[in-house]
């Protein structure tokens, strides 16, 4: 186990650096996580972040990006806008969660 | 002591400051339930790793993308030695082909499917589409089959030749399904 040092704090992370403790997460540090992958967070981006962490504490799994289309609401052509290239693996990053599980 | 050991921050590399030229692609060659979904899914995956995709559907494939046809793929246990019965043990053989059998089968397979929260196949496209891959027909299966852009989904790019193929597909990694 590992940890790290962000937004002032220690934090429970894995090998690539996503959070293993998920009650550590707050807003604040979720602002430090999209920091540090060049994601600036607008409403939008809130909006899907706020859907994953919901969505997890109701599902204990990480919403696909279909599901954060299908349940969240949130197209999957304007997940790809805000978290450009890779969005199912930022946005969990930045939800403090592990990667989706699921295939699709 | 602790067994805990505190590193500089550590963040995931989504290899934004790579430029990767990985492509995929994948050719849909089958117009049945069961055998769409192996490229669809790959696809789908591709892109969220922001892998470039093309789609290039031939044969039965067609009707993967053809409008009035799209939403009625079928799966048949004919001929599917690997068809196990929700009671246990293997389909005959000889039941499979018997009137009936594929609506069954079908119902089943969409339904397993659906379960899952998994899309059906016009609305993975739509997906597929949304997140950046491209689609592509071919054109002797058109031709053959007397069907036109008009027929197809409206977010098919273009009918193409094989030799328009090989064009789309230089340098990217292909698979055939």
């Amino acid at each position: 186990m590992s940890t790290t040092m962000l937004a002032g704090r220690e934090i429970h992370v894995d090998g690539e650096g996503f959070l293993t403790e998920y009650d550590e997460w707050d807003e604040s540090l979720a602002l430090e996580l999209a920091t540090q992958i060049g994601v600036e967070m607008t409403p939008e981006h809130w909006d899907v972040i706020r859907f994953l962490r919901s969505d997890f504490a109701q599902t204990g799994q990480t919403a696909t990006t279909r599901r954060v289309q299908a349940v969240g609401g949130v197209p999957v052509k304007q997940q790809f806008a805000l978290f450009p290239k890779k969005p199912g693996k930022k946005m969990s990053y930045i939800a403090g969660l592990p990667k989706p599980a699921g295939c699709v | 002591m602790t067994d805990v050991e505190t590193r500089p921050a550590i963040v995931p590399d989504f290899g934004d400051d790579e430029e990767t030229d990985r492509k995929l692609v994948i050719i849909c060659s089958k117009g049945n339930l069961d055998m769409a979904y192996p490229g669809l899914i790959l696809a789908n995956s591709a892109l969220g790793e922001g892998i470039q995709v093309d789609l290039f559907f031939t044969f039965w494939g067609f009707d993967m993308i053809t409008k009035d046809r799209q939403t009625k793929l079928k799966f048949s246990p004919v001929g599917n030695t690997a068809m196990h019965l929700p009671v246990g043990g293997r389909m005959p053989q000889w039941l499979s082909p018997f009137p009936g059998m594929t609506w069954v089968a079908t119902k089943m397979m969409k339904k397993q499917i659906d379960d899952l929260g998994v899309p059906p196949v016009d609305e993975f496209l739509d997906q597929i589409v949304a997140s950046g891959g491209r689609l592509w027909a071919c054109r002797m299966s058109a031709d053959m089959q007397k069907l036109t852009m008009a027929d197809l989904r409206d977010d098919v790019e273009d009918i193409i030749t094989a030799a328009d193929f090989m064009d789309l597909s230089e340098g990217a990694q292909t698979l055939f399904i």
